[in-house]
Formats: C-alpha cells, structure tokens, sequence
C-alpha cells in the first residue's frame, strides 16, 4: 500500500487506525473507546504536502498516560504510513465519561471494572450527594459499596460488592 | 497588562504545584492505604493542572519577551528561586499531622472550586478551558476534604484535638487568597482573572457548613491575616519544598529520564 494511496483516502481510514491505539492503563479500552480522540483533520501545509492533525483531549489533568498515548498515536499512524502526523490537545469541553462508546462500557465489565453510570442521571458537583448505585462486575448486585472516591488511577474509584464480597474499580463518572 | 497575565497564571500555578509537593510528601505514609492513594491522587490532579498552567505561562512569557532565553513548564517549575513564587503561604504550610493535612486542602480545594468555577468565564480562552477541566477534578478534593474534616472534627476527642489544633495553625493563612494584589486586580479588571474578594462570602459559608457538621468553632471575623505570598515574600517553609523539588534540575542541569 503506497503512502500517497493513505493521504488521499478518507479519515474514515485513520479513525478505523486509531481503534488499535489503546489506554496503557486499561489496555482493553482503545482511545477511540475511551472519547479522547476529538477530531481527525486533514490539512494542507504551505508547501503543499498534506498533514493529519489528530485532536485529543486528557481524560485528567493528571493522567500520565496522556504522554504514552500521544506517543503511540504517532506510531501507530507511522507504521501504517502516514508521515505527516501532528497531535493537538484541547481541554475544551472538558472530557466527560458520556464520550465512552458502548462497545467500551462491555469491553471494561468484561475486563472486570465497572463502567462509568451515566452522567445525566447520577453525576454532579454537589457535596454529599447520594452514592451511585454501582453495579458489581462480578455477580451483577447492586448492592455494593464506595471504599474511596479515588483509586489505582486518576479515573478508578475503590468500591465493594456486599453480596459476592469482591473488591473492584469503578470507573468513576466524569 | 501582559505582565499581569503572566504573574496571575503563574500564581494560579504556584498554588497548584506547591500543595501537590506538600501532599504528595504523604506518599507511602498515609493513615491507611486508601487515603494514602487519594492523597497522591489528589497531588497528581494538581501537578497536571499546574502544567497547564505553567505551559500557558511559558507561553506569553515567550511571545512577551524572546531575549530572555526560552521558558518551559519545567523552566518555570524547576528554575526560579522562592522569591520569583507566587503561591499562597497556606499551600506551603508543612504537612503536620494527618488533621492539619485535611484541614489545609479543605480550605485550599473550597478556594480553588469557587475561584474555577467563576474563570470558566473568563475572556482568556486558555484560562478558562483550564478551569472547565480543572473544576471537574477539585469537586472531587473538596467532597473528600470535607468529608474527613466532619469525620475528625466530630470524632473522637483526640481526633477533634487535632482538628482544634490545625484550625490554630492554618487559620491566619486562610484570609490572604481574598485579598488582591496588584497583578490580580489587573486582570480581574479586565475579566480575565476572577475578583478573589467575591469569593469570600461563599467560602465563609461552606466552611461553616463543614464546621458546623463537624462540631468545630469558627474563628472569628475579622481575625488577622498572614500575607506576602503571592508577591514572593513566604514563610521559611518554601525554601525547603523547593531545596527537594528543585534538587535534580540544579545539581544536574537539563537532566532527563
């Protein structure tokens, strides 16, 4: 496959690329799965060539897989022969866990991790407002408790389950 | 004007890195696990929120003024002395016990929610994307911050002790993140920055919310506060969060791992 057919073709194609770019800290989720991919342009540089511009945005602030996976977007599209690649982050909209695909949301209960509730209905900013009902990935209760908001990342809540009595993570909604 | 900018971003950021530093001196020495994980969670939200904002700063710096050598997020974090810092002098209050570490983020985190969410405003788009995000991540320092000042507060006498006894240290530090200096009334002027005095009814309020529910006593108004840290003049503290944080880019300049 000649570099000159990739540029020409659709960013379709790059989208489809980018499914094999995933989180280091969750690596079943890719980066498409997870919302952080904003946009796929292709633009025209001044002397003519073209460029792909990959917009991301972090999940955290914090969130040292930012840099891994800027750096893995970059080879991925490398290897499949896109040369001209440039990475822009934008923090605006703020990410929210809404941006998960569905096919993200199974892929981390089947993984063992409890998906994120969706924001509308549970998520706010208030103080002391009412523990989510989260669903145990294990057995399926809902009947499950917070051990701490935060956990082994940025975007992980420590809960367990009172009926089979597993510890696990929540991703937490955001 | 430009100046102003620079010197309130950099102040915004100094707030940020240096309470990370501080909490994250926690780090394999919390009470219990748990917390020990959220207190490390809560530096690296921010650390990642001061870079942003050091990276603006680098920013307007560089297109401000090009002879001066360029800066970076690092440059400005690992390379300038205490008095160029601009943090409050409760974020570099040291650590204490577990109660006085709870009791500075309370206040800190109930600052920083009001003061993010009134620049999501702002008309410097950087400033308030900044906030947009930031605001997500301190909802989540404030719920926990208050959640242990109630468990303290209204714990066991010794527990309360020490809250009695954090509130004694901290409190004269507290009044100085709503009094202006000259930078901040700058760009609050302009509508980039946010008017700190506006913010001290609502913090007043939510922390005696917080107090009341923990059975703790308010100071009283009016009390007399420490300032100078936003214009570089710190308590002894900060010499030594930067002796330890500055330690590897000075003892061996640019080095990378």
């Amino acid at each position: 496959m000649s570099t000159h057919q990739h540029i020409n073709s659709s960013t379709d194609k790059i989208w489809s690329v980018l499914e094999e770019v995933t989180d280091p800290e969750v690596p079943v989720l890719s980066v498409i799965d997870l919302g952080v991919i904003r946009d796929v342009k292709l633009n025209t540089t001044p002397n003519g060539e073209e460029n792909i511009e990959v917009v991301i945005t972090p999940t955290y602030s914090g969130c040292p897989a930012m840099d891994v996976i800027r750096m893995n977007i970059r080879m991925v599209l490398l290897q499949h022969g896109y040369k001209n690649v440039q990475i822009t982050t934008v923090l605006s909209p703020a990410w929210t866990t809404d941006w998960m695909t569905e096919t993200g949301k199974q892929k981390l209960k089947d993984y063992g991790i409890a998906p994120p509730n969706l924001k509308q209905q549970v998520c706010n900013t208030q103080l002391f407002a009412e523990d989510e009902a989260v669903q145990c990935p294990h057995c399926g209760s809902y009947n499950t408790r917070r051990i701490s908001e935060f956990g082994s990342t940025a975007c992980k809540a420590q809960y367990q389950c009172n009926a089979c009595h597993e510890p696990f993570d929540y991703f937490k909604c955001h | 004007m430009n100046q102003s900018i620079i010197d309130y971003t950099l102040h915004l950021a100094d707030n940020a890195l240096i309470i990370a530093q501080r909490n994250s001196e926690w780090c394999g020495h919390g009470p219990v696990l748990e917390q020990d994980i959220a207190i490390t969670n809560i530096s690296l939200d921010l650390i990642g929120q001061a870079r942003s904002l050091y990276q603006y700063a680098a920013e307007l710096i560089n297109s401000n003024n090009a002879s001066e050598g360029e800066a970076t997020e690092d440059t400005l974090a690992y390379l300038r002395d205490a008095r160029a810092f601009k943090n409050c002098l409760l974020t570099e209050q040291p650590n204490g016990d577990w109660a006085q570490t709870i009791l500075r983020q309370f206040f800190f985190s109930t600052y920083q929610y009001l003061l993010y969410q009134q620049s999501q405003q702002s008309t410097d788009a950087t400033l308030a994307a900044i906030a947009e995000k930031s605001l997500k991540e301190v909802t989540y320092h404030l719920r926990w911050s208050s959640e242990w000042v109630i468990r303290l507060g209204d714990g066991t006498e010794e527990s309360r002790n020490r809250m009695l006894n954090a509130i004694d240290e901290l409190w004269m530090y507290t009044g100085e993140m709503f009094i202006p200096v000259e930078y901040e009334s700058d760009v609050a002027a302009e509508g980039i920055g946010v008017d700190v005095t506006s913010l001290k009814d609502q913090w007043d309020q939510r922390v005696n919310e917080i107090f009341a529910e923990a059975t703790l006593p308010v100071p009283s108004a009016g009390a007399w506060s420490q300032t100078g840290g936003k214009e570089g003049i710190h308590t002894e503290h900060l010499g030594y969060i930067l002796a330890e944080l500055q330690f590897m880019q000075r003892a061996y300049p640019n080095s990378e791992w």
